[in-house]
């Protein structure tokens, strides 16, 4: 198989430049509802992770089979089924993450992400691409759960992991880990990547 | 009885709002939501679609997938059911209601990946709603999301044409006006009929 596709190169398109949560805006529900506290949101972008690579790859191996019609409710199929193996793991070995991640288990069906690289994707390229594709995007949309819930559980709870970070005298802006904070972070992480796109861009035109 | 069905109203309404209580349904939240009319669009054709899915995926849960020990397969049936009768609503009101498939008829395929829609399926059975209750709950549910899309829509109007700092423009403005009016839904929490 000749190699058609650049693997560091998409390592930096899906995490940086390319990343799926905070510069395309896709996949927002599970975003803000599992970033209140860092095991979630990281519980939550491993699963996601994992079901866009098998997904991918499963679908870039069908993607001569499966008619042209009918081919995103095959992909849906696809996907759901996935998700469900999932659900039964995670319920099996991990209940406590289970229960507190809870609808959003099931809800991974509907997020577009997965959905968008298969249409986009995988249902285009070769197998080995599918899989890294499905492998830097996944990180991407992990490193993106990870920076929200940073953030929203070290201020909206004082913790990292469970552990404190500031001491005991620490009074928590509770607010943040709640529903509100979580649009809130969000709006600032996104603006703090627009102004870094924008000083990008003008230095470009500065030395052109 | 009828209390119970007002307690499910109020709560799916005001007080555990989809969009700014439980995160459910945020990508049309944001992506369609730049004009009123537009928004109360997206708002009919979701309301439409959560109901017919409630009672559908309800007596699917208990008639099938209870009766022949199928549970697991949840997901995967629930999200079919929906992307199908999706599709057959939208054939439906193009031969029936014209004019209604006109002004709803671009919102529907976007709603197949409306996490919403899924949402309430599967919060119908995880609650343990009976057959009523699931259909109040549905189109109750489906009552806050157009409510919390049209007065966001109706936020972002104003937004278009105020003076905001370079590096909010477009998605962080939103999100933060977002982040305000949960707040004020927040001051609805503590609702309830006894």
């Amino acid at each position: 198989m000749a190699k058609n596709f650049k693997v560091g190169e998409m390592f930096k398109s899906g995490i940086l430049t390319n990343n799926p949560v905070l510069v395309q805006t896709l996949g927002m529900c599970p975003t803000l509802a599992t970033t209140s506290s860092v095991e979630n949101g990281l519980g939550m972008g491993v699963s996601a992770m994992v079901v866009l690579i098998a997904s991918n790859v499963v679908i870039s191996l069908l993607r001569r089979v499966i008619p042209k019609k009918i081919r995103i409710a095959a992909y849906i199929v696809i996907i759901a089924g996935f998700v469900t193996m999932i659900d039964l793991l995670l319920k099996a070995y991990v209940p406590a993450l289970s229960k507190s991640l809870g609808l959003f288990i099931p809800l991974i069906v509907v997020n577009c992400i997965i959905l968008g690289r298969a249409e986009a994707y995988a249902s285009k390229k070769t197998v080995g691409a599918s899989f890294f594709d499905g492998l830097t995007m996944g990180l991407g949309f992990t490193f993106a759960l990870f920076i929200i819930a940073t953030v929203r559980e070290i201020f909206g709870s004082g913790t990292f992991l469970g552990h404190e970070v500031f001491g005991p005298a620490f009074e928590p802006a509770s607010i943040i880990g709640m529903a509100p904070g979580g649009f809130l972070v969000l709006g600032i992480i996104v603006a703090v990547i627009q102004i870094i796109q924008r000083k990008k861009k003008e230095k470009k035109e500065g030395n052109a | 009885m009828l209390t119970s069905l007002f307690s499910i109203a109020l709560g799916a309404v005001l007080v555990e709002n989809f969009i700014f209580n439980k995160f459910l349904g945020i990508c049309p939240f944001l992506g369609v939501s730049k004009k009123v009319e537009t928004a109360s669009g997206m708002g009919m054709a979701v309301t439409f679609t959560m109901t017919i899915a409630s009672a559908i995926t309800w007596l699917i849960q208990h008639f099938i997938l209870d009766r022949f020990g199928l549970g697991f397969m949840q997901t995967v049936v629930f999200i079919l059911v929906i992307a199908s009768l999706v599709q057959f609503i939208e054939m439906a009101l193009q031969k029936m209601m014209p004019a209604l498939y006109s002004s709803l008829g671009i919102y529907l395929p976007l709603i197949t990946t409306n996490c919403a829609v899924l949402g309430v399926a599967l919060l119908n059975i995880q609650n343990d709603y009976n057959f009523i209750q699931s259909i109040v709950y549905g189109f109750t549910a489906a009552i806050g999301f157009t409510l919390a899309i049209v007065l966001f829509a109706s936020v972002r109007e104003r937004l278009e044409y105020s003076d905001i700092p370079k590096s909010f423009e477009g998605l962080p403005i939103a999100l933060v006006s977002a982040s305000l009016m949960a707040i004020a839904f927040m001051g609805f929490s503590g609702l309830k009929v006894i």
